[in-house]
């Protein structure tokens, strides 16, 4: 019943974005069409949740669409439920901030018929239960999001993120669409029951995950393949940045669990291994390509590439467990990963929106022309703050109450037979501990450049706080980053059905029934964590120190010049800047990781010219994968650009050449 | 049930007090037996309380431009840290409040204060303030998982992540002498030396100096405010002695409900401990001298290399 329910909001989103395109410029779509959104949003929000925690059986559905005789075939299950649930809570608030948001758009037709489209593919794939669909609805993703970032598309740069976006969408599309043909087999089994049955090859299985990785991982971000993520995410409009970082990459992450969890079989020990290398790579990648930007969206998009990390080492993590058959292991890990997907959905989407907000109060997305919008902006910056506080997994809000499971989980590793796990993981677990502290280094620098200290420029100083849409969207957010935070346990249990789904059955103990909502992912005696009574311990430290020095000692306040050691600074150029603060991080990580080198330029004496201080940093991934391959094309196109000029005879005598090389080949195949 | 409940409550709420009345005294300690290895007489060692009285009392000077996070950072950080400080067994395992967080969560409830500590640094925009900052987030960067990997090692051995189990565990007799342990331990005592801001990491003595750190980040505090960020760092200093002490040397520890002699016997060994870590502390830091702040990295590096190798032995091997 949900599922036809469902089916008919994405319909009204697609009906939306087909209408939209005709009449985008008359004022009052704008409303229109993100109400429309918000409604469908959250009603399929709502069907999910409960389909998730009501227990309700899977459902399926054949419609007479797309490929003849085939059918498309539709599916709702746990795993799918779950993903909808996190999609379209970002939707519907994507959505509800585009109602005040759009306002600021210059171009609406560019974005109007595009977005509803966007989020119709994004839940079309989540409910895709054949190979055609899903890559249908995943190229339709693609494109739409490809259209949304391409909205400003007279800016600098612009089309330079939509290029390369484009390419490593057609790659990656392309990579899952050969995966699906090794995963049907000879007999073309595309509908995801037939694979499910069809137990692959070994050598099938592995060059599937690889196909999967290259495939999925391209579209969430996996180190090396993330070179398009930061171009593409900053340059849409802000809520569709939210979108893109907060949503497309989960939905991503779905495919890559659905194909390697759940269609490629029983996976083998060392499958465990090529994903927790990558996760591991790319979390701590991410976050030190985040801590040099001075960009604040980009920073954001780099920390997504992070966030990805953490996420894909949970799943590597639980494969470990589940291919050694230790299960309830392999559920917390998965608990640990589901959880902070939604936990990433939800601050994620919250920080692009803030920055989203700065953007249109003061035009700026450079964090070294703000400063000091925490007191133009009160509601921006407070849950701006939140979120940056969450992202960061500091107690007691969300973030850290998934990447406290992952820590649990990471524990139970030593009983793991094998010895190449045995040395990966601890270093796994160092490198998630390292991509966290570095991560509350990014969010300090991106907080308090952006909003402390005193304004760099005369925008930054005039900025207004944004509408009330905005502020509430943003307030929604933030108070959902604090709710799950301190209820981790219920999260965990509407969890469960996924978790039990992936893990063969297993499930954590049920949360709600442990004393004072603790947070017992085993046993009490493993490791508990009960974050309402931390909270309250919190609160009430803090407010009992505050009354007894205001009851009983000074309460007297003087406003006074800043103290600074005697030498208050006249200019707000002497302030840190986001290269400033990064100075120590580049120096420690920065040599060996992005080969950074410094060279100061200083004038002789008496010479009145500035002294330059450059700093260069290399992108040694694109250095070293991508320019090769980008001159190997250019090389093979010149060389071949001749044959553009042949005679009609040579092009046919071209073709019966390749028919004949390709039968050759066919006859001699074994 | 409910009066059991309201005498471990009890205990619980003694114990936070008792840290609290106590943190300054070991600052007086620590810096009472540092004079006297300089051949100083130094201030008695009631000196820090005095001087936190004085600054509670004084009126609190803002700059003009201090926004509300500015005012409200010194409770949080204040708040953060005691509570993390009462997760740690100070004179008994198992109290009240010791099973609500485990050790994972007090390393983040530290993050949780120098998070804020570091953006108020940045708040008034002077270039101390961010100096400051981004320093202290630089070393927390490698000072923090060298934490978490002491944790784990810790955590691996005793099979639970509750700091009262791990010292419960720690008391056992079949713990013996094992190589993780030792490098552990090196690895926390680096990492404590940096968290708190000692020599020869930063100096807690200094101003207007370009090596600040800690010091650089609360210039511009004042008044109550700057005593609830002192206050906040003895807590600090106490709760890392208390911690080292619970795990490597938790004899005299009194477990949960053993009655008023055993707590008595915990407090007396308890703060035998913290004076004799007081003295290694101080005589530490008067024979080595202040780094460099960029070789501050390699040092906590190595604390990170110990932390991960510690593990790794746990993970290939039983007997080690």
């Amino acid at each position: 019943m949900s599922l036809h329910a469902i089916l008919g909001c994405i319909v009204v989103q697609l009906g939306a974005g087909l209408i939209a395109a005709f009449v985008a410029r008359q004022s009052p779509t704008r409303g229109v069409v993100y109400g429309t959104m918000f409604a469908a949003c959250a009603a399929i929000f709502g069907l999910a949740l409960a389909t998730l925690t009501g227990g309700r059986p899977t459902s399926t559905l054949v419609l007479p669409l797309g490929i003849p005789w085939i059918g498309a075939h539709l599916r709702l299950d746990a795993l799918s439920a779950f993903f909808m649930v996190v999609v379209n809570l970002g939707g519907a608030a994507a959505s509800f901030y585009g109602i005040g948001y759009g306002r600021h758009e210059s171009a609406p037709q560019r974005v109007l018929p595009f977005f509803p489209v966007f989020l119709a593919a994004m839940n079309m794939v989540l409910l895709a239960d054949d190979a055609f669909v899903f890559l249908f609805s995943w190229e339709f993703m693609s494109l739409a999001s490809w259209a949304l970032v391409m909205a400003n598309h007279r800016s600098a740069g612009n089309a330079h993120a939509g290029y390369v976006y484009l390419m490593m969408a057609g790659f990656g599309t392309l990579a899952l669409l050969l995966c699906f043909g090794l995963l049907a087999g000879p007999d073309g089994g595309y509908v995801f029951d037939e694979i499910r049955s069809a137990a692959p090859a070994p050598l099938i299985g592995a060059t599937v995950l690889v196909l999967a990785l290259l495939g999925a991982g391209s579209k969430a971000g996996l180190v090396p393949l993330h070179v398009w993520l930061p171009l593409a995410h900053p340059e849409a409009p802000s809520h569709v940045s939210a979108l893109m970082s907060g949503v497309m990459t989960k939905v991503a992450i779905y495919g890559l669990i659905r194909i390697v969890f759940d269609l490629a079989g029983p996976p083998a020990w060392w499958w465990s291994s090529v994903v927790l290398i990558l996760g591991g790579w790319t979390a701590v990648l991410g976050v030190l390509y985040a801590v040099m930007q001075h960009d604040l969206k980009r920073l954001l998009a780099y920390s997504t590439v992070e966030n990805i990390g953490i996420i894909v080492i949970g799943l590597g993590l639980a494969l470990a467990f589940r291919a050694d058959g230790m299960l309830v292991p392999a559920a917390l890990a998965l608990s640990a990963t589901l959880f902070h997907v939604l936990n990433h959905a939800l601050f994620k989407s919250l920080l692009f929106l803030g920055a989203g907000a700065v953007q249109s109060a003061t035009g700026e997305r450079d964090m070294d022309h703000l400063g000091g919008l925490i007191r133009r902006m009160p509601t921006t910056a407070a849950t701006f703050l939140l979120g940056c506080a969450a992202i960061s997994a500091l107690p007691p809000l969300n973030g850290f109450a998934s990447e406290w499971l992952a820590f649990q989980a990471i524990l139970f590793s030593p009983a793991l037979p094998q010895w190449g796990l045995k040395l990966l993981i601890p270093s796994t677990g160092a490198a998630l501990a390292l991509s966290a502290a570095l991560a509350a280094a990014c969010f300090v620098k991106a907080f308090g450049i952006t909003f402390l200290g005193r304004a760099r420029t005369a925008a930054a100083a005039a900025a207004v706080e944004v509408d009330a849409y905005c502020r509430w969207t943003m307030i929604l957010l933030a108070a959902l980053c604090v709710l799950a935070g301190v209820l981790p346990g219920l999260v965990v249990d509407a969890l469960a059905p996924t978790v039990a789904l992936l893990a063969s059955g297993a499930q954590l103990p049920v949360q709600a029934s442990m004393p004072w909502l603790s947070l017992v992912p085993v046993e009490a005696q493993r490791g508990s964590y009960n974050a309402v009574l931390l909270l309250s311990f919190m609160t009430m430290t803090g407010f009992l120190a505050a009354f007894v020095v205001h009851r009983f000692a000074s309460r007297a306040v003087r406003r006074a010049p800043a103290w600074d050691c005697g030498f208050p600074e006249t200019s707000p150029a002497f302030q840190y800047t986001a290269g400033s603060f990064a100075q120590p991080i580049r120096r420690v990580f920065g040599t060996l990781v992005f080969r950074a080198a410094e060279t100061v330029d200083m004038p002789e004496p008496g010479s009145l010219r500035p002294a330059r201080l450059t700093i260069r940093l290399r992108d040694v991934v694109w250095e070293y994968v991508y320019a090769p391959i980008a001159s190997l094309v250019s090389v093979v196109a010149n060389r071949v650009d001749h044959m553009q000029f042949l005679t009609i005879r040579s092009y046919l005598g071209l073709v019966f050449g390749v028919l004949v090389a390709l039968l050759a080949g066919i006859a001699v195949w074994p | 049930m409910i009066g059991d409940l309201a005498a471990q409550l009890g205990v619980q709420l003694g114990q936070m007090t008792l840290v609290l009345i106590l943190a300054p005294l070991l600052l007086g300690w620590v810096r009472r037996i540092k004079a006297r290895l300089l051949r100083r007489r130094g201030p008695s060692i009631w000196q820090p309380y005095r001087d936190l009285l004085r600054l509670i009392r004084k009126e609190a000077v803002l700059a003009e431009n201090a926004s509300w996070l500015f005012r409200a950072v010194p409770y949080i950080v204040f708040a953060a840290i005691w509570v993390a400080a009462a997760l740690v067994p100070t004179f008994a395992t198992g109290l009240l409040f010791s099973w609500s967080a485990d050790m994972i969560a007090i390393v983040a409830l530290l993050g949780t204060a120098r998070f804020f500590l570091a953006l108020a640094g940045m708040d008034i925009g002077t270039s101390f303030g961010g100096l400051g900052a981004s320093r202290e987030m630089m070393i927390a960067s490698v000072a923090e998982p060298a934490m978490i990997m002491v944790v784990f090692t810790l955590s691996l051995l005793a099979g639970s992540t509750q700091l009262s189990s791990v010292a419960e565990v720690m008391q056992g007799a079949n713990v013996g002498l094992r190589v993780s342990l030792a490098l552990a331990l090196v690895a926390l005592v680096i990492v404590a030396i940096a968290e708190n801001g000692r020599i020869p990491v930063d100096n807690p003595a200094t101003h207007l100096e370009l090596t600040m750190v800690h010091e650089a980040m609360v210039l511009e505090y004042s008044g109550r405010h700057l005593a609830m960020i002192e206050f906040a760092a003895a807590l600090k200093l106490v709760l890392y002695t208390s911690l080292i002490a619970c795990v490597f040397v938790p004899w005299g520890l009194a477990a949960a409900g053993e009655g008023a002699v055993a707590y008595l016997g915990g407090i007396g060994s308890w703060m035998l401990k913290m004076f004799a870590g007081g003295v290694l502390l101080a005589v530490f830091e008067t024979s080595v001298a202040k780094m460099r702040v960029f070789r501050v990295p390699e040092f906590l590096g190595a604390a990170l290399m110990l932390g991960l190798l510690a593990m790794l032995l746990l993970f290939v091997s039983r007997g080690l």
